[in-house]
């Protein structure tokens, strides 16, 4: 760590002599509480807990359109061992020229059109201690080149160094009935972690289309979950990593007000080869109840054809949402989302809001539920979790 | 562009006649294709915005956004619009390739997921970022996304201005019914637009102060301030670091360029 610390202020110190355009230091730093409605489902479990993140963020731009990024975060949490946490989500150099751009670092991709599931994205590891909607990702150690064009974009990646994904620990809540053990985690590849995946992928917009499909090959990110027992002869889950190939598509239309999205993948090597979707729309209404907010309703549904022995809550499930940007001041937005699992009584409803005070300060709501989740169903061992956090972030 | 050639070529096979059997709705669109004219052959431009939002009560809030804009042969203006500040939307970004004959495509880019989402640009009178200026009235003008009609001229502290009226073509998904723009007539810079909504009641009066002359040629108001009679809320725009010809290409207009930025 010493040396990166170093480089950086040395960064820093050059730096400022530019001009204001070319680096900056921005960032935010947020304290956040949990309050679960019901006691938890295994011992350790509180009913409260509490956290504080710190993430900077320092860009510097050189005047050819080059770049370099830093940002690392760290979380304290009150509760769970395993969600205090440090980790570097970019730390990178973006080499532009004219033709292609090169990233070489820790980065971070987003690949994806839908909104209450991520089926496609794959460079980055989940961060599932950070947050259970799949959003927060770790770092991921690339070499991406991307070279747009005319005729679409292609973007190539060699990712040597595999991130496992974290798990809340024996205290932390929204956990698995057994502990994930992260520290034994156990791989289809001989080289582990150092195995060095691959993936391509072409996207292109072609009228009111936005479209991409890519190749992956390497470490899966969802590793499957074995029970095993621990050295002290205690039950407990081992993630197993296998080595797959992903076919992955992701697809949005424009149609007036209407948006179209469908997101699929093809995976083999995690057991038997199977295919898994999302798709849905989401319809804007302009201007409602007289005020000049725009509210969205979406609808979307999940298919996996592994059913129930997906590792996943999306099996066969029916999402409708609505999303809220009150255009206000205060940038208020909220969305809200019912899921029902078309094979079960299993629903979960979340909600998430947030609206800006001030200049700097900016406050999160978020409430997840989790409504008759049947004893063999992924979620069952949350069915107790029903949450609200509070979030209050101060950027700077 | 073909209707432009042609209205061109018409007008000059028709000038001797139509210079005295002008209508006004033929003379409005003169006036506009002679501003889109003096104001053709930018290239591409750079400046800062800084949007103070005032609501009925006179509370303040402020955006700081950067603008970077693209002329387009033949088709509508390339956008993107940056913001700086506030500092939770930091990064977050407009990406416009308007059109002269149909719908602008859009995309928006959140930095905290890295997602670039496109968005619908159908309904034309949203609120662009919480102000009084919705997206077709921050959007690139084109003249084929109005017709037009001169009303009259009209002197105004020792000015002369053409008083015209425009309506949208999308007559459905626009906020308004017309518009009423005062014009100069010397240099064909809009001074003046009442906006008139759905039901022909007046909704908004935008005033343009502090013209100044770029390469020559280019004309560009410093302050532009929105006010919305109905609601009392208002929006003023406070223009700076104008720069023109940087030598921005199509390659800092794309999904690519949106993840790059800063």
């Amino acid at each position: 760590m010493k040396p990166l610390v170093a480089s950086l202020m040395l960064f820093l110190s050059w730096g400022s002599h530019q001009a204001a355009i070319c680096h900056e230091l921005s960032g935010f730093i947020e304290l956040e509480g949990w309050f679960f409605i019901h006691e938890g489902q295994f011992d350790g479990q509180e009913r409260q807990s509490g956290s504080i993140a710190f993430q900077p963020e320092y860009f510097h731009e050189w005047r050819n359109g080059s770049s370099f990024t830093f940002v690392p975060i760290a979380r304290l949490d009150a509760t769970d061992d395993e969600r205090t946490h440090f980790d570097v989500r970019e730390l990178n150099l973006l080499w532009l020229q004219d033709r292609f751009e090169v990233r070489f670092g820790i980065g971070k991709v987003f690949w994806g059109v839908t909104e209450f599931l991520h089926l496609v994205d794959i460079i980055n590891q989940t961060d599932l201690v950070e947050s259970i909607d799949g959003e927060d990702k770790l770092g991921q150690t690339m070499i991406q080149l991307s070279i747009p064009s005319q005729r679409g974009t292609l973007d190539l990646f060699a990712l040597p160094w595999f991130r496992e994904r974290t798990f809340p620990g024996r205290k932390g809540r929204l956990r698995s009935a057994l502990v994930v053990d992260t520290d034994n985690a156990v791989y289809g590849h001989e080289d582990k972690e150092h195995h060095i995946d691959l993936a391509a992928r072409y996207s292109h917009t072609i009228g009111d289309i936005d479209f991409g499909f890519y190749h992956f090959n390497g470490t899966g990110r969802d590793p499957t979950l074995i029970p095993t027992l621990s050295s002290n002869g205690q039950p407990e889950l081992i993630p197993f990593y296998e080595l797959i190939n992903q076919n992955g598509l992701d697809l949005q239309a424009v149609a007036g007000d209407w948006l179209w999205k469908l997101e699929a993948i093809h995976r083999r090597g995690q057991g038997d080869d199977f295919l898994a979707m999302i798709g849905g729309f989401e319809y804007t209404l302009t201007a409602v109840f007289e005020t000049s907010a725009d509210l969205g309703l979406l609808g979307e549904w999940a298919y996996d054809e592994r059913g129930d022995d997906a590792a996943t809550a999306f099996e066969n499930d029916l999402i409708l949402g609505l999303r809220l940007a009150v255009n206000d001041a205060a940038s208020s937005e909220l969305l809200a989302g019912f899921g029902q699992d078309l094979d079960s009584r299993a629903r979960v409803i979340r909600v998430e809001g947030s609206r800006r005070f001030g200049n700097n300060l900016r406050l999160f709501l978020e409430i997840w539920a989790f409504i008759d989740q049947p004893e063999d169903d992924f979620l069952s061992s949350m069915r107790d979790d029903d949450f609200v956090e509070i979030t209050l972030a101060y950027y700077f | 562009m073909n209707r432009l050639i042609i209205l061109v070529i018409l007008t000059a096979i028709l000038l001797p006649i139509t210079a005295l059997a002008e209508t006004p709705e033929e003379k409005g669109l003169v006036i506009a294709l002679e501003a889109e004219k003096r104001d053709s052959g930018f290239g591409d431009s750079t400046s800062n915005m800084k949007m103070i939002l005032r609501n009925r009560h006179g509370e303040e809030s402020s955006r700081d956004i950067r603008i970077r804009a693209l002329e387009v042969e033949g088709d509508g203006d390339k956008s993107l619009a940056i913001f700086d500040n506030p500092k939770d939307v930091k990064g977050t970004a407009f990406l416009t390739f308007s059109h002269k004959h149909k719908d602008d495509d859009r995309w928006l880019y959140l930095p905290a997921l890295k997602r670039v989402k496109r968005i619908s640009s159908r309904n034309k009178s949203g609120s662009f970022m919480g102000s009084e200026f919705s997206y077709e009235d921050i959007a690139s003008q084109e003249v084929e996304k109005y017709t037009y009609k001169w009303i009259r001229d009209e002197i105004y502290e020792g000015a002369e201005y053409f008083v015209s009226e425009r309506y949208p073509v999308d007559k459905k998904n626009s906020g308004y019914t017309r518009q009423v723009s005062w014009m100069d007539k010397k240099e064909y810079r809009p001074f003046k637009i009442e906006y008139y909504d759905r039901k022909n009641s007046l909704l908004k009066t935008l005033t343009f102060k502090g013209y100044q002359k770029y390469l020559q040629k280019h004309w560009r108001a410093d302050e532009m301030h929105m006010v919305n009679h109905q609601n009392g809320k208002s929006t003023d725009l406070y223009w700076s670091d104008y720069q023109f010809q940087t030598g921005l290409s199509d390659r800092d207009f794309n999904k690519n360029s949106l993840k790059r930025i800063r």
